[in-house]
């Protein structure tokens, strides 16, 4: 369980990420912090990982406040996963994804086997483990990522816009072996985004932030779907433009058509088969 | 024609006094590359942290290369108590020189290392002190490299001038073959002095390449992605 607890971080040049902060962030649960930029959800990510210090209020990780823990070793304990996938482009795809196992003292042989287990885990054709991550697709890349911060077999595992930087088709496909690999794993999650469909598909509990890091809503996504608590997050879902109002027309060919708000299509509605909960896109 | 004929005849003849000054050659220019590389990369270091100062260091140390070279191995054995023909002597000299050209490419290569991958490198765990050993260095390598390979020609030919002391190094055939009027000597020095520089700037390309092996593959990767190298 991580807790924040009233925190804000001002940097030394005057400007302030976060004013007063608090939310708890369930074990192995997946928790995404929603913005657009400068919102202080990056921020908010790093002083989980102490890349940040708060500079005022609490940051809890099991009821242990990280003040007093050395920021080199927690980190070896947190997976962190970024945009661009931000690998070491002088190692093989192998040893960047044994680094933190490697830093942590275990052997290379231990550090390789447990990097080809995650490469199948992730789904990266173990033919690449030899090459350099400027051989690889953007896609392939996030893969290596996410395969790196799940090397040391962390608890937690923090995500900074993971798949901002793929083309729409690749980050579905990302998102979806993500939601698979999450039921494998069950790590607790911190993903940040800007991107609401994404937020929707991945979270468990869902942070909408306005500036400044104030919570503008938290809930499940169908809470935040059905019930939007102000205007600012019915923006964001993008109420006002029509996209969540979905209507049926009636198909000529017999069953029907979803539109959205504005008459554009968005899909055909199917009766859901007997005990799938899941609808697909 | 019939001249180069007498050139290589004479290289020839004197084929041992040539390995011997090629040697001496080595043993000169050889430490001082090393520990032109070795001072540099902590003087751009902390160029690169103080980064008020940073120009004034990496410039100054850059002006050192307008130092007269003549003059400078006749001062400096008075500062380091040496004698004038010392090897260390000569060494000193020389390395400041490679300093003065090695500061900025290191300070450069260093700066270049791109801040995602060094945030990357922190938040997976990497403590100060090894993600400068284990990701700086290695990723500022292709720029110090060019840097080092400029130092080590600069080095080789910059020997020569120590031959004026008295210093033994291919240097010498050209003093001697100047005071003697052997112009074979001359023409043998100046090619043998360039082609050491020739070999060795070959060495730290393949050295190079040896060390720094995803440099290579970088390049293909723009296309297709090419075949992976199977191991």
């Amino acid at each position: 369980m991580i807790e924040f607890r009233h925190v804000a971080k001002t940097y030394p040049d005057g400007t302030t990420a976060v004013e007063d902060f608090s939310l708890t962030v369930p074990s192995h649960t997946a928790t995404v912090l929603l913005g657009s930029s400068g919102c202080g959800k990056t921020t908010l990510l790093r002083m989980v990982n102490r890349m940040v210090d708060p500079s005022s209020g609490q940051v809890l990780i099991d009821d242990e406040d990280l003040a007093s823990v050395p920021p080199v070793a927690l980190r070896r304990r947190i997976g962190y996963v970024m945009q661009n996938s931000g690998l070491l482009p002088h190692r093989r795809v192998i040893d960047n994804i044994a680094t933190v196992p490697r830093l942590n003292g275990v052997s290379k042989r231990e550090a390789h086997s447990r990097a080809h287990e995650l490469m199948e885990l992730v789904g990266l054709d173990a033919a690449l483990a030899s090459r350099y991550p400027g051989q690889l697709s953007g896609g392939q890349q996030q893969r290596v990522g996410v395969a790196r911060g799940l090397a040391s077999d962390p608890n937690i595992l923090l995500m900074d816009e993971p798949f901002g930087a793929v083309d729409p088709l690749v980050r579905m496909e990302l998102q979806r072996e993500l939601r698979r690999i999450q039921t494998e794993v069950e790590k607790t999650i911190m993903f940040v985004t800007h991107d609401i469909d994404e937020a929707l598909a991945l979270g468990d509990q869902i942070v909408v932030l306005k500036t400044g890091g104030e919570v503008a809503q938290v809930g499940t996504a169908q809470e935040i779907v059905e019930a939007p608590a102000d205007d600012f997050v019915a923006q964001f879902l993008g109420v006002d433009s029509g996209r969540r109002s979905l209507q049926t027309v009636p198909r000529p060919g017999g069953g029907h058509t979803v539109v959205d708000g504005g008459g554009r299509p968005v899909g055909v509605l199917e009766d859901p088969p007997e005990g799938s909960s899941e609808p697909r896109g | 024609m019939v001249e180069i004929l007498d050139w290589v005849r004479w290289g020839l003849n004197h084929s041992d006094r040539v390995l011997m000054l090629t040697f001496e050659h080595l043993r000169l220019s050889l430490p001082a590359i090393l520990a032109s590389l070795l001072v540099s990369v902590p003087i751009a270091a902390a160029a690169n942290r103080l980064r008020p100062l940073r120009e004034v260091i990496v410039s100054g140390t850059g002006l050192l290369y307008a130092m007269p070279s003549l003059p400078l191995f006749i001062v400096l054995p008075i500062i380091l108590g040496t004698g004038v023909r010392d090897m260390i002597n000569v060494v000193v000299a020389l390395t400041l020189f490679g300093i003065s050209l090695m500061v900025r490419s290191a300070a450069d290569g260093l700066a270049a290392v791109p801040e995602h991958i060094r945030l990357s490198a922190t938040a997976q765990g990497f403590s100060p002190w090894r993600r400068f050993i284990g990701v700086d260095l290695p990723l500022a390598g292709p720029a110090m490299l060019a840097g080092l390979r400029v130092v080590s020609v600069s080095t080789i030919s910059l020997v020569s001038v120590s031959a004026v002391l008295g210093v033994q190094s291919l240097g010498s055939l050209f003093t001697d073959g100047f005071q003697r009027s052997i112009v074979a000597s001359i023409v043998i020095g100046i090619l043998a002095t360039a082609l050491l520089a020739l070999l060795m700037d070959l060495l730290l390309v393949l050295l190079g390449r040896l060390l720094m092996p995803w440099t290579q593959t970088a390049r293909t990767s723009a296309g297709p992605v090419g075949r992976g190298r199977g191991r």
